[in-house]
């Protein structure tokens, strides 16, 4: 007869948990409640994805730990303030990449410059107002093209990747490649100001002094919609990246929201007393930061369009952008000043500053890089802005490292998988919502051509019974037997699931007190 | 809220040094490219993920759009014909599956020929088994013999192997009845099988007389089926319009169901042992539990003309059934329509059909002497498919289920090519039905109310059940 040998247990039975933030964050859509018992089809089919869409969330959250790079940081001692720091103290305390990532180029020729940085963040484009076009690779400092249009420039913008870039010019608008050679005039498109491209839906929005505001379809080349907005000239413009609406500012204090789906603007907000200069949106698509001629920088919840934050800048801010961090920067004349956490706790004082050489004319944040690019009347100056950009980028959707033969797979992959303008509304996910009005608008149909409901439940009408047994009382009884029937069902089932749950319960303490209890001084020599 | 004006920088660039020295804990995102980059170009290439949510933006719309795109594709990809085995000489009746061998098939026709076909879509051996038609053909559980009946009044059973070189083509055993038998199937496990014809014959291989006859005061019986799982049950359909269960084990038999019309052929489920499926001549099929036989369990609606023959496939989750309208349709098997319909110009009306035991193919024997080898699923792709391939199939299949209820989608996953005949004649059902349908509905409103009750559309196929 032999003893067993002794197995050790498990002292952390089970799977480890996974910390309540990290879930959260990766929580999408309410669970809804289950469909009722009796359509048990349904209901199986409801419960197995959503318990397949928990556990899809739980991975995510566990692969969350490992993700290779950290964020950025940047804290001073105790009573100093990280604003006092210059770029060159920071470029003298980090390793030599990084400190490359402060530059000026002065192009102090051809006007102030606005920018653009391309979706991976690895490709920079300028344009200075008196027509000076170029774009370049901003790590390598590599010139893809260099030229001059002869034209006003009011805008440059990036198309989906960093082979093709639109330019605004005087009276039309101009597309060239990267190499600079002009592939399309499109004078449809007439004295556009700003430009915003959406990404997911290969449009490029225009808003034009004339008042319009156009969307360009720039995997067919078709406008897809012009709307008059009635509102004078358009020349503030931001975009929402989380439901690609477009945000205007208008000099009458308001900020419009526009879908290419109608001629009137979604939601209008009043935001401020004079006009608006900047607005800027977060990628999550909860906060908006708007600032006007009232010297004002107010932050809105705009899920609940809510005002959160109001502040009061001295000589307020021309150029407004966030970072992929939640960072904020504020330009005002010639002085960049970057914010940390301007929704949170209100904020009183920045978290860096920098003079530029000439007054800023455009503020940019670079992706998934610590860099925010400032254009300005003497050229453009690259600073470093520690914990602004992502860290961890995602390899199949915008990939700073990606070989040509990436970019061209992941070129034919969006754009098979390119959303139509139809699509584009206030929530994106209204798709996956039950349309719970055609469903009763389809029912209402079918009861009237089949000329009976039937989901309807027929009355009960007791068989009559001879012998005397049919009297009202008992008809009386029988039916009231019959209406409580269901309810009874009901209450049944919610018994028998409160009790599974109390016995769960019980069992789950007992088993907690039967851990608990077995505290012994011998403890610190287990192993 | 009033922000302090900004502290000051140093406003002499030539004296970059400061009075006061920061002491700050900075950290700068710099990336090692030989972390991102692949080594050499043997390797792969290096892909980084970030599964947050806020990266991939439009999640529902992007998922819309792929599985519209899966759907299309699905649409595109849709060919069913795989190709058309010709060699008979007259229409075929009737086919027998073999049980342990996947690229074996054997057809009978109308003129007594029963052809081999090996799925190489060739025929490998021909023989003369009946003068006048094959009316049933089934092959022994073991696979090594396989019976015959036909309009001659004889039962055949004749050797699997080719005869060798020289030898006649001779039955093993000859049995002769007094009246034309019309199928015959054959037990899972003994060596009995039953035939069907005026009666219904228990046959033992060794002897040369039935063991036991069933009769109920039909005069003729169409076709007769083991159960696959309990293998000691069996159903018949009847002339009388009625199918009647039978227990081998017991004298009499067990139960009929009479429905509106008759039945031509029925198939047990091979997964669920106590249904079946029979195809009617009133262009429907019922699936019947063969517990509750008061009525059927679903009633599939979607053939414009009789039905002839139904086939489960071996996953018995769906079935296919052959109509004299010159269409075959694949019905799931809970679904009251077709989820798909395969038709071609050259094919007449399709008389027998089986779905290969592999569940990958179908085939369709019609009386214009062909059988087709149809896809079981229009857009597969057949053959060995690489792992990524595989995903991406699985992917796109889930995408499509996820996404089957939206208008869009739903009308692309269901358009289906009808030829004309058939398209106009599904229109003008539908507005009988209607109109009959319009008919009872206003008889209901303009009588005494509760005086005509509501009958299900289950309900009204069944005539009785008789115990």
């Amino acid at each position: 007869m032999f003893n067993s040998i002794p197995q050790k247990s498990d002292p952390f039975p089970g799977s480890a948990p996974v910390p309540e933030e990290k879930l959260k964050k990766f929580r999408r859509g309410v669970k809804g409640e289950l469909p009722p018992r009796p359509q048990y089809k349904l209901r199986d089919v409801v419960i197995r994805s959503e318990a397949a869409s928990d556990l899809a969330q739980k991975q995510n959250a566990r692969y969350d730990l490992m993700l290779p790079e950290d964020a950025g940081f940047l804290e001073g001692d105790e009573d100093e303030d990280t604003c006092t720091i210059s770029q060159d103290d920071i470029v003298d305390a980090v390793d030599i990449t990084a400190g490359a990532k402060y530059f000026n180029l002065t192009l102090s020729q051809f006007g102030p410059y606005r920018l653009d940085y391309s979706k991976t963040g690895r490709h920079l484009l300028l344009g200075g107002r008196r027509g000076h076009v170029t774009c370049l690779d901003w790590q390598s400092k590599q010139l893809m093209c260099e030229m001059n249009v002869m034209e006003t420039v009011n805008d440059v913008k990036w198309l989906h990747s960093e082979a093709l870039f639109a330019v605004a010019q005087k009276k039309w608008l101009y597309i060239y490649d990267n190499k600079g050679i002009e592939l399309h005039c499109i004078r449809k498109f007439n004295d556009v100001l700003r430009m915003q491209f959406l990404p997911y839906h290969f449009l490029l929005a225009t808003a034009s002094a004339t008042g319009f505001l156009q969307y360009l379809d720039v995997s067919v080349g078709k406008e897809v919609v012009a709307i008059c907005t009635k509102a004078g000239r358009l020349d503030v413009m931001a975009h929402n990246p989380h439901n690609a609406i477009i945000h205007l500012g208008h000099s009458n204090g308001t900020v419009t929201l526009w879908t290419p789906n109608q001629r009137e603007p979604l939601v209008k907000m009043l935001c401020h007393q004079g006009g608006v200069r900047s607005v800027a949106v977060d990628k999550t698509g909860t906060y908006m930061v708007t600032s006007g001629m009232d010297k004002k920088l107010k932050v809105y919840d705009i899920r609940a369009y809510r005002p959160l934050q109001s502040y009061f800048l001295p000589a307020g801010a021309s150029c407004l952008s966030l970072s992929q961090r939640g960072l904020l920067s504020a330009a005002t004349g010639d002085i960049v000043q970057v914010y940390r956490d301007v929704w949170g706790i209100p904020v009183t004082k920045p978290y860096m500053a920098h003079r530029a050489k000439g007054s800023v004319w455009g503020v940019h944040f670079c992706p998934f890089e610590d860099v925010l690019g400032v254009g300005h009347g003497e050229g453009f100056t690259s600073m470093v802005v520690p914990g602004a950009g992502e860290p961890n980028f995602d390899g199949l959707d915008a990939n700073p490292y990606r070989s040509a033969k990436q970019r061209q797979e992941w070129e034919v992959k969006a754009l098979l998988e390119k959303i139509q303008p139809e699509l584009i509304g206030l929530d994106p996910s209204q798709l996956s919502q039950v349309d719970h009005s055609t469903w009763e608008q389809r029912h209402e149909d079918r009861v009237q051509v089949l000329g009976f409901d039937p989901l309807a439940k027929e009355k009960f009408t007791p068989r009559l019974k001879t012998k005397g047994r049919s009297s009202s009382g008992k008809v009386e009884k029988r039916k009231k037997q019959v209406a409580h029937e269901d309810q009874r069902d009901v209450i049944r089932q919610t018994v028998e699931d409160r009790m599974k749950i109390d016995k769960e319960r019980k069992e789950k303490e007992k088993k907690k007190a039967a851990a608990a209890g077995q505290k012994s001084a011998l403890d610190r020599f287990r192993k | 809220q009033h922000l302090p004006a900004l502290t000051a920088l140093s406003p002499f660039p030539e004296f970059p040094y400061f009075i006061h020295i920061h002491a700050m804990k900075v950290k700068v995102l710099s990336r090692n490219p030989d972390d991102y980059v692949r080594e050499t170009k043997l390797d792969i290439q290096r892909v980084p993920r970030n599964y947050d949510p806020s990266l991939h933006p439009f999640e529902v719309p992007r998922e819309y759009t792929r599985a519209l795109n899966a759907t299309k594709l699905e649409r595109v990809f849709a060919k069913p014909f795989l190709a058309s085995l010709d060699g008979h000489r007259d229409g075929v009746n009737c086919m027998a599956k073999h049980p342990k061998s996947l690229s074996t098939m054997l057809s009978g026709s109308c003129d007594g020929e029963v052809v081999w076909n090996l799925t190489k879509r060739e025929c490998v051996r021909t023989l003369q088994a009946h003068e006048g038609f094959v009316r049933g053909m089934v092959v022994r559980f073991c696979g090594t013999s396989f019976f015959t009946v036909g309009d001659d009044k004889t039962i055949k059973q004749w050797k699997m192997e080719t005869p060798g070189y020289g030898e006649e083509e001779e039955p093993l055993n000859t049995i002769l009845g007094k009246s034309v038998f019309t199928s015959i199937d054959h037990h899972q496990k003994e060596g009995v099988f039953v035939t069907c014809g005026q009666q219904v014959d228990i046959w033992d291989e060794q002897r040369s007389s039935p063991i036991r006859s069933f009769s109920w005061g039909v005069d003729s019986f169409s076709c007769v089926r083991f159960n696959p799982v309990e293998t000691e049950l069996l159903a018949s359909c009847a002339s009388d319009r009625s199918i009647v269960l039978y227990d081998m084990r017991e004298a009499t038999p067990l139960k009929k169901v009479i429905m509106n019309m008759r039945s031509n052929t029925l198939c047990w489920n091979p997964m669920e042992a106590y249904n079946f499926t029979c195809s009617n001549e009133d262009y429907n099929l019922y699936t019947y539990d063969m517990r509750y036989l008061d009525k059927p369990f679903t009633v599939h609606m979607d053939h414009v003309s009789a039905v002839l023959d139904v086939d489960y496939s071996p996953t018995g989750k769906e079935f296919v059934s052959a109509s004299f309208d010159k269409t075959i349709r694949i019905f799931p098997k809970d679904s009251g329509h077709s989820r798909e319909v395969y038709h071609t110009k050259r094919m007449q009306h399709v008389i027998s059909i089986k779905w290969s035991s592999d569940n990958k193919y179908i085939l369709s024997a019609s009386d214009e002497m062909n059988i087709r080898l149809w896809k079981a699923n229009a857009a597969e792709k057949l053959g060995l498919l690489a792992p990524r391939e595989k995903a991406a199939v699985n992917y796109s299949q889930k995408l499509k289920e996820k996404f089957q209820h939206h208008p869009q989608i739903r009308r692309i996953s269901h358009h289906r090519h009808l030829p004309k005949s058939i398209y106009s004649q599904t229109k003008e059902l539908r507005v009988m039905k209607e109109a009959r349908r319009r008919k009872e509905r206003n008889v209901r409103k303009h009588s005494k109310p509760g005086s005509m009750p509501v009958v299900t559309e289950k309900e009204k196929h069944v005539v009785t059940v008789v115990k």
